[in-house]
């Protein structure tokens, strides 16, 4: 029997961590699962102590740099409950067009790498491809293609200017036709079907034991959802829906994303025709002592705040509880009886940072049998086999050639 | 004349990628440098799967206490000679992390302790650019 | 919002030490440790979710908050306990629960809080070289004695 020593990646708390995740193996089939972590705690709910109020955005941006609009969008959502008090009406639709503009990047991102695990490198290409106008528009707006300093206690840091409309909407545009691609190429190819439906399925129930959140809820028909639970920014003020899927499998999860992009898209837009010109502070001085909690819906589930204050500069007390604390233990109700070869996408499904495949390890006593890309080949050689015994051409290589003919 | 690693390591970088304990961000711009926008692969620069195959490290992340042994560990099994780049802030100087209770130090500190004569370039940036990576790559490559 | 508090007014009555709603969206009830389990299994029968648990250490003793989101009425209801010191202590929730086992192991590691028959008490954030019985988040951490700071030459051989 061996042991699979694989190391997962974020989302994690303090900080992102890399997750050790050991398999028990028997034969082909996940018999045990056991998670280790620690190995990325930065003690961040410590540092948070010692930074006055307006320097822990700063922070916290960088506790994960796919979620780094959620976690300050969080943290200033609990300071401004604590307060009592609510950021101007425009401030409120630039945080939205920012964090959705965040939830497209990294839903692109998931896609290319489940892409990637799955042995679709075209998908990886073409995902990642597309989120570069995304990653340009931040650029535009914040100065930073990631960690965009915009939240602030009491409303935004910058504005978004209206000679940079047009780039929004062609860069949504751009993204759209991309995300119709994706969309029409994966939801109906047979090897992708055979890859990921029935394959690490969350019941409902161990979805609602487990707390888990984001996607990974949603795809177990589950609409728990943040934006309409408790409401923050400006998602009360526009049209969207939750986007749930039933299945539990990594497929619900894929198609819950894709349909996020898309109302996403639709969110953005609407924000930019209705935000009317005015404020985007409301120039706190000071946060008197008291408590409040502010959570964010990040791409990857809850971010969840709670900041107590004693009427001092600093915090008393900053706690941070990332979607990932919630979401990876609901492995050992996903992986358990699912066989190796789909370990890397089961993992990929809950959305875990894509460093931790590369540091995948098969262990037999301290030696390394097995490196991260192996069992990642793994996962690759299983679509190839299906791939052959249905004849099927890979989604989105048929429809590049699609393009190319026309 | 140049030793043949050294030349291997000029011509066609083979890069490990090491993440200590990273925001991930720095992560993101690594793999962005292989997507078409960036294309790393037409320097000849390769990702590879282990430390053994490897012609240089890119570290991100700043190194908290549980991750310092295996750090050593992992820089042991690489193959030498190798350049570590320390790429972005939290590598270069624990960026905002270096008063926790958990983070050890910067990571050329901690280089001078596993290795003296260790070959150390640094990438800054939160998170550098795809271009400042590469950029930092090629400059530390020719300097060799 | 007043429905949650009354159905659980209802059902737990003065074991309610304190309720104090501060916003239409944002509730805070103090109950003592012993009947939080009860608490919170009535609040999630009642269709809230267990979103996370807070520790803080304040003078009194260290303070659990068990923080509960109702989505249908979009509020959230947070428990509140004083656990007291120097070695505090309270039952697990995880045992039925598993949406609270990491957010307790999490506690047990910052704050140095026991949970009684917690199903997996191992360490969780802290690094192996820890030393036991040392809670950062403690008011009177002032860091370690350092001999890993800044330096290779405290690393202790990895277990994986």
């Amino acid at each position: 029997m061996k042991t699979v020593v694989v190391p997962l990646g974020p989302f994690h708390p303090l900080l992102e961590e890399a997750e050790y995740f050991k398999l028990t193996v028997e034969g082909e089939t996940v018999v045990d699962v056991d998670l280790k972590v620690g190995y990325m705690h930065r003690g961040i709910e410590k540092l948070s102590q010692s930074k006055t109020f307006d320097q822990v955005p700063f922070l916290v941006e960088r506790i994960c740099g796919i979620c780094s609009t959620s976690h300050p969008l969080a943290y200033v959502n609990a300071v401004e409950d604590l307060l009592g008090v609510e950021p101007p009406e425009r401030a409120l639709y630039v945080r939205t067009i920012i964090a959705e503009l965040e939830r497209i990047h990294s839903h692109l991102l998931w896609v290319g790498l489940a892409g990637h695990f799955i042995g679709y490198d075209t998908v990886f290409m073409w995902a990642w491809r597309y989120r570069e106008p995304v990653l340009d528009l931040f650029e535009l707006i914040s100065g930073n293609r990631n960690h965009y300093a915009m939240m602030k206690v009491g409303g935004v840091r910058r504005d978004i200017p209206e000679d940079a409309y047009p780039k929004i909407n062609a860069t949504l545009d751009e993204v759209q036709k991309g995300t119709e691609m994706f969309i029409g190429a994966v939801m109906d190819d047979p090897v992708i079907h055979a890859r990921t439906k029935g394959i690490g399925v969350l019941t409902p129930e161990a979805a609602r034991a487990y707390g888990t959140l984001g996607p990974t809820v949603r795809g177990s028909g589950i609409p728990d959802d943040i934006r309409r639970d408790d409401p923050y920014a400006a998602y009360e003020r526009v049209e969207w829906k939750v986007c749930t899927w039933d299945g539990g499998d990594v497929f619900a999860k894929a198609a819950v994303r894709l349909l996020e992009i898309v109302e996403a898209i639709r969110i953005i837009r609407q924000c930019t025709e209705q935000m009317r010109q005015g404020a985007i502070d409301l120039d706190l001085q000071n946060i008197g002592p008291g408590e409040g909690i502010g959570h964010a819906e990040a791409p990857r589930g809850e971010v969840f705040h709670y900041v107590r204050s004693d009427g001092s500069p600093k915090p008393v007390r900053h706690k941070v509880r990332a979607p990932s604390l919630m979401n990876i233990p609901s492995f050992k109700a996903t992986c358990i009886g699912q066989q190796v070869a789909d370990a890397a996408l089961i993992t990929a499904a809950v959305d875990p940072c894509y460093c931790c495949t590369e540091r995948t390890m098969v262990m037999e006593g301290d030696r390394m049998v097995l490196s991260g890309g192996d069992l990642v080949a793994m996962s690759r050689d299983k679509t190839a086999r299906i791939r052959d015994a249905l004849g099927s051409v890979p989604p989105v290589e048929k429809l590049v050639k699609e393009v190319m003919r026309r | 004349m140049m030793k043949p690693s050294l030349w291997g390591l000029k011509k066609s970088p083979w890069v490990y990628h090491v993440a200590l304990s990273p925001c991930n961000n720095c992560d993101i711009e690594i793999l962005d440098v292989l997507t078409p926008r960036f294309d790393v692969e037409r320097f000849g620069v390769k990702l590879v799967g282990s430390p053994r195959h490897a012609d240089a490290l890119l570290v991100t992340g700043s190194i908290n206490r549980h991750v310092l042994p295996r750090f050593v560990e992992l820089y042991r099994q690489t193959a030498k000679p190798c350049v570590v780049f320390a790429v972005g802030s939290c590598a270069l100087s624990s960026s905002m992390f270096r008063d926790s209770y958990n983070i050890v130090g910067p990571l050329d500190k901690v280089m001078k302790e596993i290795d003296p004569a260790a070959i150390v370039a640094y990438v800054p940036g939160c998170p550098p650019k795809p271009e400042a990576i590469i950029a930092g790559v090629v400059k530390a490559l020719k300097a060799l | 919002m007043t429905s949650v508090l009354d159905d659980l007014r209802s059902e737990l009555g003065t074991r309610l030490l304190q309720v104090v709603q501060k916003n239409p969206r944002r509730a805070y009830v103090k109950l003592s440790d012993a009947d939080l389990p009860a608490a919170a299994k009535f609040l999630l029968g009642r269709g809230g979710r267990l979103a996370t648990i807070s520790g803080i250490d304040t003078r009194n003793g260290v303070e659990l908050l068990y923080h509960f989101a109702f989505a249908a009425e979009h509020v959230m209801v947070t428990l509140k306990t004083l656990l007291p010191k120097p070695l505090p202590r309270t039952a697990s929730l995880a045992g039925w629960l598993p949406a609270a086992n990491w957010s307790e192991r999490e506690i047990h590691d910052l704050l140095g809080v026991t949970f009684a028959d917690h199903p997996d008490p191992r360490r969780l954030l802290l690094a192996d070289s820890w030393p036991e019985g040392v809670h950062p988040l403690r008011r009177d951490f002032k860091g370690l004695p350092d001999e890993n700071r800044g330096s290779a030459a405290g690393a202790v051989s990895p277990a994986p």
